[in-house]
């Protein structure tokens, strides 16, 4: 557990980068600090690795104050990623990846393959091992970055800004594998972004910096959404919070309906019957094959004739929230979102008001 | 063409190759005067130039690196004979004021890339550096001074051939080196000495090149010299 204890920090210049931080970040996860650019993101995370010294207030460790160790001996047991990597150009990757090891003293053979096998882990090809970082892609030097500070195996890891100098789709990927690496192995993580998105998607617990330093909000990322501590937080989320909290509620939670669910033998009697604009057909497996909308039809045949519209996405009721529900919502040309299980038979359907109704559940708890 | 042809015919002379006017014995003077200047160079230029760019923190340090820089930048432009005359002056004939005029003259290459090397590696890298727990000097040596050699040897390039070729004034204080050649063969007018003594000299610039080169080839991380072409 990293603790902020009335940190404040004043440079030489005057200017305050931090006013009176108080919070803790817990062990095992990771702790997002957001804002607006100069809110003292940066300095607050380099207080924690002695990279800058507080004017007042102390950050411990597992209830030791960070002071008490020399700041070498310290920093070698805090992993440390910044934006841009910060790769040691004159390295190879397997020893830009060994660099801690190294200043710990371990031998060039056994930091090496450990090196390797990092590089597998955050899903470089080892066959990068003896490249330099200037033949690395943008997102491969980030990777290299990640598994640099993997190196020593420490409890605690600073990410400043890690994967913002990376296109959206490389940035995607990386957050998706670092949020699958951090599953396996509990790091205590401090990681800042100016993106609040990327703060939403990471974070167990979020610290919204602004201006002068202040910390105005330390909350789950469910709860930043719900309930924002005054406008600049509001602000700072956006006006599409309402539609990002849909992403906290899982689709497991909506209520499906299957009236308007058919087989495609069924007759257009029966799907006028069920009083739906549009209607689902389904093969004998019940797995969704279209849309049929009901008023145009005027023959008494079987659905199967009748001209289908493109079933559009389908969401999984299991695995995916009520955001994923939304998006097919939107795309479905009935407006209407299909909720499959794993096997791909259909559920029901859901409504955007059905969406919207599982978000006013959701505040009302 | 003449003139070449007859420093070759000059160069074929037997009595070049032997003798305390040889040119072996001559071009061992100019090497020794030329190595002492390099190595004393070396040891004024290189740690105040590397310890200047690498200290960053505080005004002062900022000040100070700056102020060095800009006085070795001044002391190029100081004319080389007149140097060599008024440290003759000052403290007689000899090897040590014969060297002075070399060392002023070298130094600021050195001790101005030096300082910009360290100085321009990128402040992510240093930060990284730190942030993994290097101290001070080790920053220094396993960052640093990797990063910044292509420049720091580029300094030692230039000042080694701007040594070699300005040893030549030694002869004019009475010491040898391949600058007797020259002067001599001015002031007895046997221009072929001249024009072999010239010879010579730029043979052993040319030389340095190469082992510069070498030693670029040798030194220098693949992965400084792939960075530095993006
Ligand atoms: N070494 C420094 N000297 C003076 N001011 C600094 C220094 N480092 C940061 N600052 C200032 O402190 C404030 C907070 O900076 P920073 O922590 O980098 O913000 P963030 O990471 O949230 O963008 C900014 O106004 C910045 O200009
Ligand atoms: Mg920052």
């Amino acid at each position: 557990m990293i603790t902020f204890e009335g940190v404040s920090k004043r440079f030489p210049d005057g200017t305050v980068a931090l006013d009176d931080v108080s919070l803790e970040c817990a062990t095992g996860e990771i702790t997002v600090f957001v804002g607006t650019s100069g809110g003292g993101k940066t300095t607050a995370l380099r207080t924690v690795n002695r990279m800058v010294e507080p004017t007042s207030g102390r950050v411990l460790i597992d209830g030791a104050d960070v002071r008490d160790r020399p700041p070498a001996e310290l920093r070698r047991g805090i992993g440390y990623v910044i934006q841009q990597a910060g790769l040691f150009p004159h390295r190879t990757i397997a020893d830009n990846i060994a660099t801690v090891p190294y200043l710990l003293g371990e031998g060039k053979k056994r930091a090496r393959a450990r090196a390797r096998e990092l590089m597998e882990r955050v899903g470089l090809d080892p066959a990068l091992a003896g490249r330099y970082p200037a033949q690395l892609s943008g997102g491969q030097q980030q990777r290299v970055g990640v598994a640099r500070a993997l190196a020593a195996d420490p409890p605690i890891m600073l990410m400043d800004e890690p994967f913002s100098a990376v296109d959206p789709v490389v940035r995607g990927e990386l957050q998706a594998e670092f949020l699958r690496l951090q599953a396996e192995l509990h790091k205590t993580i401090v990681f800042v972004t100016h993106d609040i998105d990327e703060a939403i998607k990471m974070g167990d617990r979020i610290a919204v910096f602004r201006t002068g330093g202040k910390l105005v909000q330390f909350d789950t990322p469910k709860n930043l959404l719900a309930a924002p501590a005054d406008d600049f937080v509001a602000d700072f989320i956006g006006y599409d919070r309402g539609i990002r909290r849909l992403s906290f509620v899982p689709a497991a939670e909506l209520e499906l309906d299957d009236r308007a669910v058919l087989p495609e033998n069924a007759s257009v009697a029966e799907a006028r019957a069920t009083g739906a604009d549009w209607v689902l057909l389904t093969d004998s497996g019940r797995r969704p094959l279209g849309w049929v909308a009901v008023s145009g039809l005027a023959t008494d045949r079987s659905l199967q004739h009748m001209p289908r519209a493109p079933l559009g996405h389908t969401f999984n009721v299991r695995a995916d929230s009520a955001r994923a529900a939304l998006d097919a919502a939107v795309l479905s040309p009935s407006g209407l979102a299909v909720g499959v299980d794993d096997d791909g038979v259909v559920v029901g359907v859901a409504s955007p008001l059905d969406l919207t109704n599982a978000i006013g559940r959701e505040s009302a708890r | 063409m003449n003139a070449i042809l007859n420093a070759l015919r000059w160069f074929g002379q037997s009595e070049q190759w032997s003798g305390p006017d040889g040119i072996p014995q001559r071009l061992l003077e100019h090497l020794w005067y030329s190595g002492l200047a390099f190595a004393i160079t070396l040891v004024i230029a290189l740690p105040l130039g590397l310890a200047l760019g690498h200290v960053r923190r505080g005004r002062a340090a900022a000040a100070l690196g700056f102020a060095v820089v800009s006085s070795a930048n001044g002391a190029r432009a100081l004319p080389t004979l007149g140097l060599l005359i008024l440290a003759v002056l000052l403290a007689g004939s000899g090897v040590g004021p014969t060297l002075v005029p070399l060392v002023v003259l070298a130094v600021p290459p050195v001790l101005v890339n030096a300082y910009t090397g360290v100085r321009q590696v990128e402040p992510q890298i240093r930060d990284a550096a730190e942030g993994m727990g290097m101290t001070g000097s080790q920053v220094l040596w396993r960052v640093e001074i990797p990063v910044a050699l292509p420049l720091v040897l580029l300094g030692m390039r230039t000042a080694a051939i701007q040594i070699v070729s300005t040893a030549t004034i030694a002869a004019y204080v009475g010491l040898g080196g391949l600058g007797r050649y020259i002067i001599d063969g001015l002031k007895r007018q046997e221009y072929d000495s001249t024009a072999g003594g010239a010879i010579l000299v730029i043979a052993l610039a040319f030389l340095i090149q190469l082992i510069f080169t070498g030693l670029h080839r040798l030194s220098v991380s693949p992965g400084v010299r792939l960075s530095a072409s993006h």
